[in-house]
C-alpha cells in the first residue's frame, strides 16, 4: 500500500507503508545510528516523535531481546529499505510484524538522506504519514503547525514502583522514560535499584534514605515538566549523590535557574564526541536529544560545565558546585551506541562510597 | 595536545615494490602521510623502492630516495639526512619490519632517532604471536587456542591437542603468506615446513580453527592522550577461511545487532589502548554465528588494506590523521577535512553501503589454483557505493572488468544438480555466481548456507538479484520493473539482453521516464552536517545532490580501474599527474575510479570524484550531469581507452590523441600503412580471426611467431608459437579471455628490446630517454629488466630510434603520450608495438630524468609546444645516472602457476636501482626486489639445449663467485665438456637424491632453468622445479640474461651505496 509523509514546509515524501496503516502526526527527527534500530523503536524518549533512521537498510538482524522498555515509543517510524528476511541467532521475528502487532505506523521506500537534509537545513519539523491519497495539503498543513508534544513523560513513566534487588548501593531511579539500560547498568554494579513513577514526591523518595539517585532521560520538551522540576528542587537540597542523563541533566539545571532551548535537529545517534572537561579525554557517545541546557549561562557557584561537545561546543554535562551531583546529556547506558562512557556509573558508585 | 615541536624532519618508508598482499594502497597511505606531514612544516625525506609510486615524487616528499629497502640502506640514509625521526607504520608490513629491525639493532637510539607513529615494544607486542597473546589473555579478550611452534614436532604435538583442523600463520609475512588450514597431520607439516621457512622470525602459529565463523574487521585510530575512535567495520561476506583481502567485503557490517557491534567495538578499543597504538590500527574478528563468542585473529599496528579501504569508504582519511598523531596531535585537535565542521574525533555514519570485490589473476595465470584460502591472491580491488547492497554488489562486479556484468556472467547451468552442489563445496572467485545459480534452481537458502556457511541475509540479496533476473525474463517491461532493476543496479544491456530489448531501447524507456541516476555524497556523518568535499556516488530513485558547477572548463579524467598484473599503480601515477596538471591550468577536474587503494580516489585530488564503475553506462551518468568540456583517456591504461568510442558517441571530445589514430596503431592494416608511409620495418605478420588463419599466417612467414590479441595490455594472452598445434592452444586461450577484436600472429625476431615514452604536440616530439632491457625479446617488457640510459647500443641506432619515434608520432597526429617498443638487431630497427598513451614505464623515465612528462603532456593536450614549455625537441640528454627498474613477481603466493617468462606479462611491481654506474645499479636493483645473495653459494642450473652455450658462460661465473653447481644430466655433461665442474644430479622421475631432494633440502641459492616450449603440462620436470624453487623460497631465473645480469649484480656486491636524491635530479 502507498503511503506518504508529509512536512510542515509542504514537501511530500511517497513511499510503501509498514506497520500499521493509521494516520499519525508527530515531529520529524532523524537518528543516525547503523544499528540498533530496536533499541531506538523502544526508547521513550522518542515518545511524541517518528524517526527517520538514516542509515538504509534497516532489519537485518529482525527483532531481537534488545529492548529498552516494554514497547516501542515512536510514534512512526520513516525508513529506506526494511530487509525482506532477517539473519540473526537471537532473532524472534521480523520488524515488520513488529510495527504492525506495536500499531507503529511508518513508511519505506524514502530517500532518507533527502529528508535528513531538509531537517538538518530547515531544522526539526512536523510532519503526518498517511495512507489516504486523497489528503487535502492545506488542511494537513494546519494541523501540522498546530501539533506540539505536549507532556510525554507521564504517558512514558511507569505506573508502580518497581525494586531490582541487589546487595550494593540503594539506588532510587526516578523513571522520566528511562531506558532499561539505566537500571540494568546500575544493578549489574551490584545496586539495588528502585525504579520510581515520575510524579513521585522527593519526600517519598527521601524517606527511603536512598545511598544515591538517579534521574533518568525521558522524552519531549523539559520545560513542560514544572512539577518534577519542584521535586527535583528538594533532591537537590537533600545532599543524596545524584547522577542524572539527557532529560533528567536538563530537569536539574532547570531546576537550578538555567535555561534550556530546541535544538535545531538536535543530536541523535552513536557518534557524537564529548569531551571531559577534566581530563580533557574525548569519547564517542550515544546521543538522543532535541533540547540543550544553555551552560553558559549558568552561575559556576551553582554548576560548571563538565563535558562539552566536540563537534558544535554544546554542553554535554554538568558538574555541581559544593554538591555531590553531576549530570550528563549523553547516554552512558549506550544501547544503541558506544559504551565509553560506562564508566560514569563507576563514577555515580563512587560518589555514593563506592562499593560495599 | 598540540604538535611536538621536537619533530622536525622525518624519514617515511615506504613499502617497496607491488606484491600480492602489498599494493597501492600503501602509496595512497604514504602519499597522504607525507602531504599531511608538509603541511605542518615538517621536512619529509622519504625512502621506496619502487619507481612507479606518487609518493617517490618530489611534489610529495623533500628528498627522495628510490633505494632497495634494507636495513643497510636505510641506516646510509639515516646518516646522511639526519632525520630526527623515523615514521615505519605507513609502509606496511615492509616498513614496520624494517622500523624494526632499526629499533632492535640499537642504530636509531645511537643516532639519536625517535620512532613515531608508533613504538618498538606496541610493534613487538602486536606482531610477535606469543607476546600479542599473552597480552590478550592480560586484558580478556579471546584468542582462537594457539601454540608459536618453531619446528615441525612441536605443532604436530600441539595440534594433536586441539584436534584438526587447524590454521597456521606465520609471524611476519605479508598478506598471510605461507599460511593455510590443515585438516590432516600431511597438510599440517606441509603447509608448517613452508611456513617457517616464511617467517623472518622462524614462528608459525599453530591455532584451533575458526572456519566458517563471521569475519568481521575494525578500523580503529587513538591519539597519545588515549583517545580512541572506531573509523569504521567491515564484515566479510565469505566466512573465515578467505583471506580477508581475497573475500567480498560488505561496510558496514550488515548482520550484526548493536550488541555485537558494540561488543566488538569495545573490544577493538580495548585492544588498541593495551597496545598503546597511537595512529590507526587494524583488529580482525571471528564472531560464532549462533553466539556472542568471538576471538580476536589478528590486529595490524599500522595503516593497511583494511584501512584504505575504510577511508574510502567513509570519506575518514586515516593515513592523514594518523601523521598527524604521530606529530603529537589529538584527534579533537585535527580537523575533519570533509565536513570542515567536525573533527577528527567522531566516528563515521554511513548512510549507503559498501561492497569491496577483490581482483584476482586467475585469468592470467590459467594453471593456477582457484581456491581461496588464507593465503591472499588477489592483485587488487574494485569498491562501489549504492544505498543498497544488491546495488552495490553489482556495481563491483562490473568493475572488476573481467567480462562480468551480473550473476550470469559465469554459466553454471550446464552442470547437473549433483555438481552444482559440489561447487558450492568449491571456495573460489565465483562463488556467488554457483549460489545464484542454485538460487536459480530452487535449492532453498539453508541448504546453500549449510554448504558455504555465508549468511542467509547475503544469500537472500543475491536471490532478490536472481529474482529479477527472471522477472525480467519473464514480464513486461514496465515502468516499475525498469525502476526496480535500475534501483539494484542492473546495466541496461543486462536488462536488454533479458527483456529480449536492445540497450539503446532500455535506455530510451528510462529517459522518457526519468529514469535517470542521481548523485549522493560521501559526507563522514550522514547528512547530519553540511559536507564541504565533492566525492560522489550515483544512485537510482532518489534525489540528485551533487552540486552543478560551470564557472571553470570542465575535463574528465579517466582512471584505470582494480590493479591488475599489466595494469598497475603506474596509471594511476599517470591519472593523478594529469589530473594536477589540468588543475594548474585553470581546469575544473573530475576524476571516474573504482578503485579504493589509489591515490587518484582521495578526495582531495581533484575536484569532484566519482566513485563509480568505468562502463559506458556508468560514466554516461556522470556525463549527463557534468557535461564536461573534454575528457582524458590516455593516462588511465586500457580501462580508459576502452571509454573512448562512448564518450565520443555521448558528445565528449576526447583530448589529445584522436580516437581514430588510436585505432589506426591497434588496426594491423592501417598500421602496416602508416609504417609502409613512413618507411619503418616491423616483423611480418598478419591479422587474424581464426586459429585456420593463424596458421596459414605462420607458416607463410615461418616460425616462430608472436601471437597476441589485439587491445589489451601487459600481453594477455600473448605466446610464441613454434608449429600448428601450439597456435591452435594459444587461439584456444585467447578466445576464452574474450575477444571481439583481431588476433595479430608476426614473425618472431630474436634482437634486443628497446622502449621509448615520448610526448608529442603534433609538430615536435620530446624523447626523455631511451630504456634497453636486458632480456632478449620474447620475454614481455615489464618483466624485462630495463636499463635507462640504453647502454649497449650505438648513438646511430638511438637516432634511428628517435626520428623513427617521431615520424610515427607525427603519422598517428599524438598530441600527448606516445610509447613505443623496438627490436634493435644489429643496426637495424623494427617496430614492435605503438600504444598512442601513456605507459608503464611512464612514472620510472620520469623520475630518472627528471622530466615531468605526465604534465608536459597534459600542457601539451591543452595546445602548449614543446618548444614553447621551454624543452628542446628530440631526444634529451642523458642522465649522468643509470636506473635500473626490476621486475617483482608473486609466484609463491599463487600455487600452480607457471612462473616462466614469456611474452605474457606476469610480474606484479618493480622497483628501481639507481647509482652512478651500470653494475651498483643493478646490484641495487636485485637487492630492492628482495634477492639477497649468495647464502648458501649452491646452485642448480637446468637448461634447454638452445641455451646450453651460454650455460658454460654464465657458470663459469658463478663458479668464480664461489658457487657450487648442480646440474641435471644433459646439462651437467656439457658443462662438465667446457670446463665447468657441475655436480650431475637425478632428475625428478629418478631415484633419490634428485633435484627435488635437493632444492628440498633449502641449501640452494638459485635456480637457473630455461624452460622448452609447450604449455599446459604442469607434471613436466621443468615446471615441477620451478613451483618447488618457488615454493620454498629459491630464486629462480628463466632465461640467460637475467642470469648474467645477476652475476653482474653479485661481482659488484658493495658495502656502501651511492645515494641519489631524486628530488634533486634535474633535467638539463
Amino acid at each position: 500500500m502507498k503511503a506518504f509523509l508529509i512536512l510542515e514546509d509542504g514537501t511530500v515524501f511517497t513511499g510503501e507503508s509498514i506497520g500499521s496503516t493509521r494516520e499519525v502526526v508527530s515531529e520529524i527527527v532523524f537518528n543516525t545510528s547503523m544499528t540498533g534500530y530496536l533499541e531506538v523503536l523502544t526508547d521513550p524518549s522518542y515518545a511524541g516523535q517518528a524517526v527517520v533512521m538514516t542509515y538504509p537498510l534497516i532489519g537485518n538482524y529482525g527483532i531481537t531481546p534488545d529492548m529498552e522498555s516494554a514497547k516501542p515509543w515512536v510514534d512512526g517510524y520513516i525508513v529506506r529499505e526494511l530487509s525482506r528476511i532477517p539473519s540473526n541467532f537471537r532473532c524472534e521475528g521480523t520488524i515488520q510484524n513488529f510495527l504492525k502487532e506495536n500499531d507503529i505506523p511508518g513508511i519505506s521506500g524514502v530517500d532518507t538522506r533527502a529528508l535528513t537534509k531538509i531537517l538538518r537545513e530547515k531544522g526539526t519539523m512536523n510532519g503526518m504519514i498517511t495512507t489516504n491519497e486523497n489528503y487535502d495539503l492545506d488542511e494537513v498543513l494546519k494541523r501540522l503547525a498546530a501539533y506540539t508534544t505536549g507532556d510525554v513523560v507521564s504517558k512514558v513513566t511507569c505506573r508502580e514502583t518497581k525494586v531490582l534487588p541487589g546487595h550494593g548501593k540503594k539506588v532510587a531511579l526516578l523513571d522520566f522514560g528511562a531506558k532499561n539500560n539505566i537500571a540494568k547498568s546500575l544493578n549489574e554494579r551490584g545496586c539495588e535499584v528502585t525504579i520510581y513513577p515520575a510524579d513521585t514526591k522527593a519526600e517519598d523518595i527521601l524517606a527511603t534514605e536512598p545511598d544515591g539517585i538517579m534521574l533518568s532521560n525521558g522524552p519531549g520538551d523539559p520545560k513542560e515538566c514544572k512539577a518534577i522540576i519542584e521535586e527535583i528542587k528538594k533532591l537537590y537540597a537533600s545532599d543524596v549523590p545524584i547522577f542524572a542523563i539527557c532529560l533528567g541533566h536538563q530537569l536539574m539545571a532547570l531546576a537550578n535557574g538555567a535555561d534550556t532551548h530546541k535544538m535545531k535537529y538536535g543530536h541523535r545517534g552513536g557518534n557524537h564526541p564529548v569531551k571531559d572537561l577534566e581530563t580533557g579525554r574525548v569519547y564517542i557517545s550515544s546521543q538522543n536529544h532535541g533540547y540543550v541546557v544553555d551552560a553558559e549561562a549558568m552561575d559556576p557557584a551553582v554548576a560548571v560545565p563538565a563535558f562539552v561537545n566536540v563537534n558544535d561546543g554544546t554542553n554535554e554535562g554538568l558538574k555541581y558546585t559544593g554538591k555531590n551531583i553531576f549530570t550528563v546529556q549523553f547516554h552512558p547506558e549506550a544501547c544503541p551506541g558506544p559504551q565509553d562512557s560506562g564508566y560514569l556509573f563507576d563514577r555515580f558508585i563512587d560518589m555514593m562510597g563506592g562499593t560495599k | 595536545m598540540p604538535k611536538n615541536q621536537d619533530i622536525k624532519k622525518v624519514l617515511v618508508i615506504g613499502s617497496g615494490p607491488i606484491v600480492i598482499g602489498q599494493a597501492a594502497e600503501f602509496d595512497y597511505a604514504g602519499t597522504q602521510a607525507c602531504r599531511s606531514l608538509k603541511e605542518e612544516g615538517v621536512e619529509v625525506v622519504l625512502v621506496n623502492s619502487n619507481p612507479a609510486t606518487i609518493m617517490t615524487d618530489k611534489e610529495i616528499a623533500d628528498e627522495v630516495y628510490i633505494e632497495p629497502l634494507n636495513a643497510k640502506a636505510l641506516e646510509q640514509i639515516i646518516l646522511k639526512e639526519k632525520p630526527d625521526s623515523v615514521l615505519p607504520t605507513l609502509g606496511g608490513q615492509a616498513g614496520l619490519n624494517l622500523g624494526m629491525e632499526l629499533a632492535e639493532s640499537g642504530f636509531l637510539e645511537e643516532h639519536g632517532v625517535k620512532l613515531i607513529g608508533t613504538t618498538a615494544e606496541t610493534i613487538f607486542k602486536a606482531e610477535d604471536r606469543q607476546a600479542f597473546k599473552d597480552t590478550m589473555e592480560k586484558i580478556g579478550e579471546p584468542c582462537a587456542a594457539s601454540l608459536v611452534v618453531n619446528n615441525v614436532e612441536d605443532g604436530i604435538k600441539f595440534t594433536n591437542t586441539i584436534g584438526y583442523p587447524v590454521v597456521l600463520r606465520p609471524a611476519f609475512t605479508l598478506g598471510g603468506s605461507g599460511g593455510g588450514i590443515a585438516n590432516n597431520e600431511t597438510e599440517l607439516v606441509d603447509i608448517l615446513t613452508n611456513g617457517l621457512r616464511l617467517s623472518r622470525v622462524h614462528e608459525v602459529l599453530v591455532e584451533r580453527c575458526i572456519a566458517g565463523w563471521k569475519e568481521i574487521e575494525y578500523e580503529v585510530m587513538r591519539d597519545a592522550a588515549g583517545n580512541c575512535i572506531t573509523v569504521c567495520n567491515m564484515e566479510n561476506i565469505d566466512p573465515v577461511g578467505v583471506h580477508t583481502g581475497d573475500s567480498i567485503v560488505v561496510a558496514p557490517s550488515q548482520t550484526l545487532g548493536d550488541k555485537e557491534y558494540q561488543m566488538l567495538r569495545s573490544s577493538a578499543l580495548n585492544i588498541i589502548s593495551e597496545l598503546g597504538i597511537t595512529g590507526g590500527c587494524n583488529v580482525q574478528y571471528a564472531l560464532k554465528p549462533d553466539s556472542f563468542e568471538y576471538c580476536v585473529i589478528e590486529v595490524n599496528p599500522r595503516v593497511s588494506r583494511s584501512s584504505a579501504l575504510a577511508s574510502k569508504a567513509t570519506g575518514y582519511p586515516i593515513a592523514k590523521v594518523a601523521a598527524k598523531i604521530a606529530l603529537g596531535y589529538t584527534l579533537d585537535e585535527i580537523p575533519n577535512a570533509i565536513t570542515g565542521k567536525t573533527f577528527a574525533s567522531f566516528e563515521p555514519m554511513l548512510d549507503y553501503c559498501v561492497v569491496k570485490i577483490p581482483r584476482l589473476p586467475f585469468d592470467k595465470f590459467i594453471t593456477a589454483k582457484r581456491t581461496l584460502t588464507t593465503q591472499m591472491k588477489a592483485t587488487g580491488e574494485v569498491m562501489s557505493i549504492c544505498n543498497n547492497f544488491e546495488g552495490a554488489l553489482m556495481k563491483a562486479i562490473r568493475s572488476l572488468e573481467q567480462h562480468v556484468d551480473s550473476l550470469l556472467s559465469y554459466d553454471f547451468s550446464d552442470l547437473s544438480d549433483a555438481e552444482l552442489e559440489e561447487q558450492l563445496h568449491v571456495v573460489d572467485d565465483r562463488r556467488i555466481y554457483v549460489i545464484a545459480e542454485a538460487i536459480r534452481r530452487g535449492v532453498p537458502y539453508e541448504h546453500i548456507h549449510d554448504i558455504t556457511l555465508i549468511d542467509i541475509w547475503f544469500i537472500d540479496k543475491i536471490a532478490i538479484l536472481v529474482e529479477m533476473e527472471q522477472r525480467l525474463k519473464t514480464e513486461e517491461l514496465t515502468v516499475d520493473l525498469l525502476k526496480e532493476a535500475k534501483r539494484i543496479e542492473f546495466p541496461d544491456h543486462v536488462i536488454a539482453d533479458l527483456a529480449g530489448k536492445t540497450a539503446e531501447e532500455v535506455k530510451q524507456m528510462r529517459y522518457d521516464n526519468g529514469i535517470v541516476a542521481g548523485f549522493k555524497m560521501v559526507d563522514t556523518c550522514a547528512a547530519e552536517f553540511d559536507a564541504m568535499t565533492p566525492y560522489y556516488y550515483s544512485v537510482f530513485g532518489s534525489e540528485n545532490e551533487a552540486v552543478e558547477t560551470n564557472q571553470k572548463k570542465k575535463v574528465l579524467v579517466l582512471g584505470s580501474g582494480p590493479i591488475r598484473i599489466g595494469q598497475g599503480i603506474e596509471f594511476d601515477y599517470c591519472s593523478v599527474h594529469s589530473t594536477w596538471a589540468f588543475a594548474k591550468q585553470g581546469y575544473e577536474t573530475i576524476i571516474v575510479n573504482n578503485n579504493p587503494e589509489t591515490v587518484s580516489t582521495d578526495f582531495d585530488i581533484a575536484d569532484k570524484l566519482y566513485f563509480e564503475p568505468l562502463t559506458d553506462e556508468d560514466v554516461e551518468n556522470i556525463v549527463r550531469f557534468e557535461k564536461p568540456d573534454g575528457a582524458v583517456v590516455q593516462f588511465g591504461g586500457q580501462t580508459a581507452i576502452k571509454l573512448t568510442q562512448a564518450l565520443m558517441e555521448m558528445g565528449v571530445p576526447i583530448l589529445g590523441t584522436k580516437a581514430e589514430d588510436v585505432d589506426a596503431a591497434e588496426d594491423r592494416e592501417l598500421f602496416d600503412k602508416i609504417l609502409e608511409e613512413t618507411e619503418i620495418p616491423r616483423a611480418s605478420g598478419g591479422t587474424v580471426y581464426t586459429a585456420e588463419e593463424a596458421k596459414e599466417v605462420a607458416n607463410r612467414i615461418g616460425y616462430p611467431v608472436l601471437v597476441r590479441p589485439s587491445y589489451v595490455l601487459g600481453g594477455q594472452g600473448m605466446q610464441i608459437a613454434f608449429n600448428d598445434d601450439e597456435i591452435d592452444e594459444f587461439i584456444g586461450i585467447i578466445n576464452r579471455i574474450a575477444q571481439d577484436h583481431p588476433i595479430l600472429v608476426d614473425k618472431y625476431l630474436q634482437g634486443k628490446e628497446v622502449e621509448v615514452d615520448a610526448v608529442c604536440d603534433g609538430t615536435d616530439i620530446l624523447i626523455p630517454g631511451i630504456m634497453e632491457h636486458i632480456e632478449r625479446t620474447g620475454v614481455h617488457s615489464g618483466d624485462s629488466i630495463s636499463v635507462y640510459p640504453a647502454h649497449t647500443i650505438g648513438q646511430e641506432v638511438k637516432e634511428k630510434i628517435a626520428e623513427y619515434t617521431r615520424r610515427l608520432a607525427k603519422a598517428l597526429h599524438v598530441v600527448g603520450m606516445i610509447n613505443i617498443q623496438f627490436i634493435a638487431m644489429g643496426d637495424e630497427v623494427y617496430v614492435i608495438e605503438v600504444n598512442p598513451r601513456s605507459s608503464r614505464t611512464v612514472p620510472y623515465i620520469s623520475k630518472v630524468t627528471g622530466i615531468p612528462i605526465v604534465d608536459l603532456a597534459t600542457r601539451v593536450i591543452l595546445g602548449e609546444t614543446i618548444r614553447g614549455m621551454g624543452y628542446t625537441p628530440g631526444l634529451q640528454p642523458e642522465a649522468e645516472y643509470v636506473a635500473i627498474k626490476m621486475p617483482v613477481f608473486s609466484f609463491e603466493k599463487l600455487r600452480g602457476a607457471e612462473i616462466s617468462l614469456g611474452p605474457e606479462m606476469k610480474s606484479t611491481g618493480e622497483c628501481l636501482g639507481i647509482a652512478k654506474t651500470f653494475n651498483e645499479a643493478l646490484y641495487k636493483a636485485f637487492l630492492g626486489a628482495g634477492i639477497v645473495l649468495p647464502k648458501y653459494k649452491q646452485m642448480i642450473m637446468t637448461v634447454k639445449d638452445a641455451d646450453k652455450e651460454e650455460a658454460v658462460g654464465v657458470a663459469k661465473r658463478f663458479e668464480a663467485l664461489g658457487y657450487k653447481i648442480y646440474a641435471t644430466r644433459s646439462t651437467a655433461k656439457y658443462l662438465n665438456e667446457h670446463g665447468v665442474n657441475a655436480l650431475r644430479v637425478n632428475k625428478i622421475s629418478q631415484e633419490s637424491p634428485n633435484v627435488m631432494d635437493l632444492i628440498l633440502g633449502h641449501k640452494i641459492d638459485l635456480v637457473i632453468d630455461t624452460p622448452t616450449q609447450g604449455h599446459g603440462d604442469k607434471s613436466r620436470d621443468g615446471f615441477l622445479i620451478r613451483r618447488n624453487a618457488i615454493e620454498t623460497g629459491v630464486y629462480c631465473i628463466t632465461a640467460m640474461d637475467t642470469a648474467n645480469a645477476l652475476a653482474t649484480s653479485l661481482e659488484s656486491a658493495t658495502e656502501e651505496f651511492t645515494l641519489v636524491d631524486i628530488a634533486k635530479i634535474k633535467n638539463v
